[in-house]
């Protein structure tokens, strides 16, 4: 049984943008958000990320299991947001932090986590290895039916 | 207007000596009066022997349009005794005495000169200019005047630095000195000699400033490793060549030149310099005029059409481009190697370009014509509006490379009006947008848009929407007008950009909003001046 991260990426010519997919628990009825924490360790916050020029020099480097946040849910779950793919670091949405609200009523558009920036021989690798929409609802529908 | 002196007689017998061609023997007895060196090569060479065979007690001047027949009788004393007042203990080296075997002194084969290498002989005869002006005809350019550029071997600077040497010394026994600077340059005297007869030629005047420019460029390959001490005695003034191109330019030789010491020069150089073999050779006559710049504005009227070409991995994505449909024909008339395009601010493929369009000028590099009337322009513009329903072009005209600067500034600083077809999610009654008429100088900020985040680095710009003006078209669809300052992003102002511009339609109607469609409605630059087409 391995982890679905239900991460959703949106990419623009090469940038990608991380967002929570439809089936993340986070956005399932009932569940509201206590805090979203952009320190990820003692020694890292995604906050103090700093990009300069057009080769976006000084990111935070990215792999698939860096921790982009954690978030908790007022009945004490803890979630941890990962990349899921490599690349710099823009940014990440700091509009969550004022307003956690729109994490869950627009998680594909103004509640977005991070823009990421992968490198430039790897981009076309990384969205093809990418599930579409109708694939991703395909292996939801293969896990209910398995489970159940 | 000076000629020669007696105090020259010792220069002139010295440089005839050693092999040096008349009009560079005139130059380093800083001769300065142009007619003379356009006076025939064998004419020039007579006069000189004159001169030397003249009687010292004469004291005659050489001047050719006054030629005195020398006396008879001191002529054939001297062609008995030979040259028997001519002693050069040459300090620098041994000169052989002038009836050693043949010299220059007879009509036979004319030597090389071991200063200018040709370049004041052959290179000023007629066999010659008729050569450049074969290949400038040939090329069929347009022009008016001509600039002619000549680039010379770098060896030649060493030659006549040597040459300076010798004559220096030679008149040092006279007590008299010679600065560099009184020496006539080659490259002078070579125009004086050669515009004239280019001019009359071609049929139009050499102008310094012309921008039609022929170009010769000179080598001498039998001595071009003379430059090469230089690099031992000053290495710090040849950089590593770049493009595998001679590290002995002439600007390096000519600072070595400077920097070096007499001593040093004399130690690694023959002073006088040795006769070569061959003439220079002319490597490339190339014809070149200077850009002609074309302005005017453009509209747009695809929805499907990129600026400049659209190209990636060498496949095409989209065909054909603003600035192709444009220079196409410009390139045909003009006859121009190659163009430049640069406009006042541009817009993306699926945005039209309406109103009086978008300023634009075009260099057009290496035009062969140049001369365009304002019918002519005419003539161009309707011929590029006929050929294209996708762009039409308007005011098109000559301009001057300063002007570009106006199209420029234009691109910062002026406003710009656009109108936008947009939908939002929540229906909408006329009363939900009316409110945005009223809203004046609405200051936004705009981070660096996704869509362009890959190639530009991220940032926050303000800026401000002047006014808006909106047209209810039904419960999820209006048009909006706005007036914009420039280097407004239109499309996130309106969808928003995931939240990163702020305000924007979307926040301001409390809905979801996106753009289906986007014009440039004008752009408020007063450049280039409206013709009345």
């Amino acid at each position: 049984f391995s982890q679905l991260q239900h991460n959703n990426c949106i990419s623009f010519c090469r940038i990608c943008v991380i967002t929570l997919a439809e089936a993340h628990p986070l956005l399932q009825n009932g569940k509201t958000i206590k805090s979203i924490n952009y320190q990820i360790s003692a020694n890292c916050s995604r906050l103090q990320n700093k990009v300069s020029g057009k080769s976006k020099r000084g990111a935070q480097f990215l792999t698939e299991l860096a921790p982009l946040c954690r978030i908790s849910s007022s009945d004490g779950e803890e979630y941890t947001i990962y990349s899921c793919i490599r690349g710099r670091l823009i940014e990440v949405n700091e509009n969550i932090l004022s307003n956690p609200a729109i994490l869950q009523e627009k998680p594909s558009t103004e509640g977005y986590i991070a823009v990421v920036l992968p490198k430039f021989e790897e981009s076309k690798s990384i969205t093809q290895g990418l599930l579409t929409q109708k694939e991703y609802k395909e292996v939801l529908l293969k896990r209910l039916n398995s489970s159940s | 207007m000076s000629s020669l002196t007696e105090k020259d007689r010792p220069i002139v017998q010295l440089l005839l000596n050693t092999g040096t061609c008349p009009r560079c023997i005139l130059r380093f007895c800083c001769v300065g009066s142009q007619t003379l060196y356009r006076h025939p090569y064998k004419d020039l060479m007579k006069d000189l022997k004159e001169f030397l065979k003249n009687n010292q007690e004469k004291e005659d001047t050489v001047c050719s349009d006054v030629v005195d027949p020398p006396c008879k009788r001191i002529r054939l004393e001297h062609t008995e005794e030979g040259p028997g007042d001519l002693n050069h203990n040459g300090a620098l080296q041994q000169i052989p005495s002038v009836n050693d075997g043949n010299t220059a002194m007879e009509d036979s084969a004319v030597k090389v000169c071991n200063v200018c290498l040709g370049i004041l002989q052959e290179f000023c005869e007629v066999d010659f200019v008729k050569k450049v002006c074969q290949k400038v005809n040939s090329a069929d350019y347009q022009f008016t005047s001509f600039v002619f550029s000549v680039s010379l071997p770098p060896q030649l600077s060493v030659r006549e630095r040597a040459t300076w040497l010798l004559v220096k010394q030679e008149m040092g026994k006279l007590g008299l000195s010679l600065a560099k600077d009184d020496i006539v340059q080659l490259k002078e005297a070579y125009k004086w000699i050669i515009h004239p007869q280019l001019s009359e030629e071609l049929g139009v005047p050499a102008d310094g400033k012309s921008l039609f420019e022929v170009s010769v460029v000179f080598a001498h390959p039998e001595t071009e490793d003379e430059c090469r001490f230089l690099a031992t005695a000053c290495p710090d003034c040849f950089k590593p060549a770049k493009n595998k191109q001679s590290v002995f330019t002439r600007m390096a030789v000519i600072k070595a030149l400077e920097k070096i010491k007499e001593e040093d020069f004399l130690k690694h150089f023959p002073c006088p310099p040795s006769s070569p073999k061959n003439l220079c050779v002319a490597l490339e006559i190339q014809c070149n005029n200077g850009a002609v710049f074309v302005a005017g504005r453009y509209n747009k009227y695809s929805r499907n059409l990129p600026q400049t070409p659209w190209i990636i991995d060498g496949e095409r994505k989209l065909e054909s481009s603003v600035e192709e449909l444009i220079s196409e024909h410009l390139m045909a008339e003009f006859k121009a190697d190659s163009f430049n395009f640069s406009s006042s601010g541009r817009e993306d493929v699926d945005v039209r370009t309406l109103g009086n369009g978008r300023p634009f000028a075009i260099e057009l590099v290496n035009p062969r014509r140049i001369r365009f009337t304002a019918e002519e322009m005419k003539g161009l513009q309707q011929t590029i509006n006929n050929s294209s329903d996708k762009i039409q072009v308007r005011d098109l005209q000559l301009v001057t490379r300063s002007a570009i600067g106006r199209m420029k500034e234009g691109e910062e600083e002026k406003t710009k009006t656009y109108s936008a077809l947009i939908w939002t999610d929540k229906a909408i009654q006329k009363e939900d947008i009316a409110f945005l008429d009223d809203i004046k100088e609405l200051k936004l900020d705009q981070k660096t848009p996704l869509r362009v985040l890959h190639r530009r680095p991220l940032a926050v710009r303000c800026r401000i929407i002047h006014t808006m003006q909106s047209e209810y078209i039904d419960e999820h669809h209006f048009r909006l007008h706005l007036k914009t300052q420039a280097g407004t992003y239109i499309k996130e102002f309106v969808h928003g950009d995931f939240g990163r511009t702020k305000p924007n339609i979307g926040s301001l109607l409390n809905r979801t909003a996106d753009i289906l469609e986007l014009d440039v409605e004008s752009v408020d630059v007063d450049w280039p001046p409206t013709l009345d087409n």
